[in-house]
């Protein structure tokens, strides 16, 4: 898949480990804090269970899990994305989300052979701004079961 | 005066009367002599044709007046029930049905009704030549209980004169109720009112003609009554007659309200039974209003973060421990949950809204196709969606259709094949985890393998290269595809122009499937099975270990507590002696791998669920308490977990999860 050609990529950047991912503004819906999280068992590891998003019952998946790292403790700086694609919307735990980005369109590249620790096939393409690499995430990927 | 913003009342209360009618017509049928009834039928249609008339509506007045004849002559014994008859005045029902759709999709409610009228009038006199025709505008008699009677006896030896008054009203009179009032406070400055003809809640909700009878106790002479009604507007006459202690008056007595001393006891002998059932003829119908769902949803959703910060009001009182904080969050807590109910039930309508006009359809169409049927519902106070409910009529009237044409055999190919001569159609309604499922079941002809194949083949819908690969199942899903129809004549019945495929878009623009099953020669099953987008089911929550869980009410039987050495094994699966049978024992700990599981005690909560015939006994570590709760949607995200069915949003704003119990009884 690749970027559609836009002037300018608005993007919501958030942490995870050490490195910053990017997911394009209209994919996501919110970003909440931690809150309680109810298990649904028989679900796989990464999918942490569901939570009450302002009366809609919204799963949960933790990035971290989902990309195969090492889980964190969660701390004061985790949040909770709300992406959505097409009908489905689900919450993405993260390290930390607090930017929001334009992203000129030559600044993306196509994603290279390996890149950081996720699996390229998860990554839409990556993007320098200033001295900051973003990883551009391929959110159908990610919910792909 | 405008009438236009009385039309939507209007249109309900016709409807509510037209499906009492209805429902009570399918009654009269079984028990003809029943005359309780009939007075029932009688009453809603004497409303209908009173509000109609009002409304100037006059086709539908007209026919219902008719129609009120002829149950008069029923009530009166005049004339007797039979399939005939109910024929007509189910017809008559219809053109009545036809002219309230009519009206509001916004007609003017006019039809020809005259063939109908004409039938009725048959009936009324081939029946029963020497009618009364004066029977529809009976003359008021007061008839006096013998409390009533006293009390005048009473009022008469203390000096006040009794009158009878019988007002009339204008017939363009609008505000009839609003007449009645100003007669009723005029008579009361002067005097008491003792009683009035037709009581006076029907005379508050107008249903009445033009006339009423009231009986005043008053010092003042007949007169200056009479003076003091007339100078109402819109009041055409008044008749004031002063009751005498020996009888009802005369003609000439009421003209001269003159005064002759006796009893009035034969009076009361003789009227009293006439008119005793109409004491009880207070409108039974519920008062609505209409509310647009998009403002229940609204409503819900606001409602629902309302109660997440209702939690932690709650929880924050808890910790602060401050006396008055705490009393005051438990009164918010109280009323919020009171309201959380209205608002949870608000949307919800029993199936039955839908269900109940199919008897009356299914009698008709046996009569017409020959074939003696009986339709069996279960589950009509199934709640369903609203938005559910307005779609789901359609395609069940074309279902049921199919099952009466298709399905059930004639009776003589029905003894021929050793069936009993009546066919059996089964409609039921239940819950079961995310779902509603309605089943439609006849016990007919089933369907034909070889003839779908060959129809589809022949239709181009399927390719006779891909008929060798189609089992059963897929065979008799074909019957749904666009531009199928089985029957080998287009008949009245099903044969409308639209086929099953109508059906199953209608189905799944609900969200739902619809899938078919059948046994030649046995019957056929078809199966809707619709999403509970918004539904409120009872549950029973359960913890176990740190987790919350909820079990429909619906699955359970009973709770019971186990003593540890009260579990046997039987071929390595725990099982308990739950009332003499044995009964599996699932432990959720164990089937929902909940982290943390400590040890069984010595004594066990297990919940008794059921799947049909089957039962389990599901271990929890405690029961919580009985909730009703919105059944939700894990999302899209997670469309299949084994044996949870969907989650709820509890008081507290947590999430808790369902337990689909089919999934978990083997």
């Amino acid at each position: 898949m690749t970027a559609s050609v836009q002037a300018d990529w608005k993007v919501i950047a958030f942490r995870l480990k050490d490195e910053e991912y990017a997911l394009p503004v209209q994919h996501v819906r919110s970003i909440e804090k931690m809150q309680p999280i109810t298990r649904v068992p028989g679900t796989a590891h990464y999918v942490k269970g569901v939570i009450n998003l302002r009366g809609v019952v919204t799963p949960i998946i933790d990035l971290r899990e989902r990309f195969g790292f090492a889980p964190e403790p969660y701390g004061e700086q985790t949040r909770i994305i709300i992406a959505a694609l097409e009908d489905m919307e689900v919450g993405l735990i993260v390290d930390a989300a607090n930017d929001v980005l334009d992203l000129p369109t030559e600044s993306i590249e196509p994603p290279p052979e390996a890149i950081g620790s996720v699996e390229a096939s998860y990554i839409d393409g990556v993007a320098k701004v200033e001295n900051r690499l973003l990883i551009l995430l391929d959110l159908a990927k990610v919910l792909d079961r | 005066m405008d009438m236009s913003q009385y039309l939507d009342l209007f249109i309900d209360e016709s409807k509510e009367h037209l499906q009492t009618i209805n429902e009570r017509l399918l009654e009269l049928e079984k028990t003809p002599e029943d005359m309780s009834v009939v007075n029932d039928i009688f009453r809603s249609a004497h409303t209908l044709k009173g509000m109609s008339a009002t409304m100037g509506f006059e086709d539908l007045a007209n026919l219902t007046h008719q129609m009120e004849n002829v149950l008069d002559g029923i009530r009166n014994r005049r004339l007797s029930v039979t399939p005939e008859l109910l024929d007509v005045i189910f017809e008559a029902v219809d053109h009545l049905e036809t002219m309230i759709s009519s009206i509001a999709a916004g007609g003017d409610g006019t039809c020809d009704v005259r063939g109908t009228i004409e039938l009725l009038k048959q009936i009324e006199q081939g029946e029963m030549p020497n009618k009364q025709a004066a029977r529809e505008e009976p003359p008021l008699e007061h008839a006096y209980g013998e409390f009533e009677y006293h009390v005048l006896e009473q009022a008469m030896e203390q000096g006040f004169s009794v009158y009878e008054i019988l007002v009339r009203l204008r017939d363009d009179c609008l505000l009839k109720a609003a007449r009645v009032y100003m007669v009723f406070e005029q008579l009361n400055e002067v005097g008491e009112i003792v009683k009035a003809t037709p009581p006076v809640e029907m005379l508050e909700e107008e249903q009445f003609d033009r006339e009423f009878l009231v009986t005043v106790v008053s010092k003042a002479p007949a007169d200056e009554l009479q003076k003091r009604l007339m100078s109402i507007s819109e009041i055409d006459d008044v008749k004031v007659s002063r009751l005498s202690s020996d009888g009802p008056p005369s003609e000439s007595e009421k003209a001269a309200a003159s005064q002759q001393p006796a009893a009035m006891e034969q009076a009361a002998a003789v009227q009293a039974e006439a008119e005793a059932p109409e004491k009880q003829t207070v409108k039974q119908a519920t008062k609505t209003i209409r509310v647009n769902i998009e403002r229940l949803d609204r409503l819900m959703n606001l409602f629902e973060e309302l109660v997440v910060d209702r939690g932690r009001l709650e929880q924050i009182s808890r910790e602060l421990n401050h006396a008055e904080l705490t009393e005051t969050v438990e009164r918010m807590s109280r009323i919020s949950s009171d309201l959380q109910t209205i608002i949870l039930n608000m949307r919800m309508v029993p199936v039955e809204t839908v269900f109940n006009r199919f008897p009356r359809m299914v009698r008709q169409l046996a009569r017409e196709l020959g074939k003696k049927v009986r339709l069996d519902i279960i589950g009509a106070d199934t709640e369903l969606d609203r938005t559910v409910i307005d779609e789901i009529g359609d395609p069940l009237v074309h279902l049921i259709r199919n099952a009466l044409d298709h399905g059930i055999e004639a009776p003589d190919v029905r003894a021929g094949r050793g069936k009993p001569e009546e066919g059996i159609i089964q409609l039921r309604a239940y819950h079961s985890g995310n779902h509603v499922f309605i089943e439609i079941e006849d016990d007919g002809a089933g369907i034909s393998r070889e003839k779908v194949l060959q129809k589809a083949k022949s239709r181009g819908i399927v390719s006779p290269q891909a008929a060798e690969h189609l089992n059963d199942q897929q065979i008799y899903e074909l019957i749904f595809a666009p531009g199928f129809s089985t029957a080998e004549k287009v008949s009245d019945i099903s044969g409308r122009g639209v086929g099953l495929d109508v059906v199953k878009s209608t189905i799944e623009s609900l969200g739902g499937t619809v899938s078919v099953d059948s046994q030649p020669g046995k019957g056929s099953l078809f199966s809707i099975q619709l999403p509970l987008t918004l539904s409120i089911i009872s549950v029973l929550l359960v913890q176990i270990v740190e987790e919350t869980y909820a079990i429909p009410l619906s699955s359970i039987i009973e709770t019971a507590l186990v003593k540890k050495e009260e579990i046997f094994s039987a071929h390595n699966q725990p099982v308990i002696d739950f009332r003499g049978k044995i009964v599996p024992l699932v432990r959720l700990k164990d089937v929902f791998a909940v982290p943390g599981a400590a040890d069984d005690g010595d004594v066990m909560a297990v919940v008794i669920v059921r799947k049909g015939e089957k039962l389990a006994a599901l271990a929890v570590d405690s029961f919580i308490g009985q909730q009703e709760v919105v059944l939700k949607s894990l999302g899209n995200y997670l469309s299949s977990v084994f044996a949870i069915s969907g989650a709820t949003i509890l008081g507290d704003g947590r999430v808790a999860l369902i337990i689909d119990c089919n999934a978990l009884v083997k």
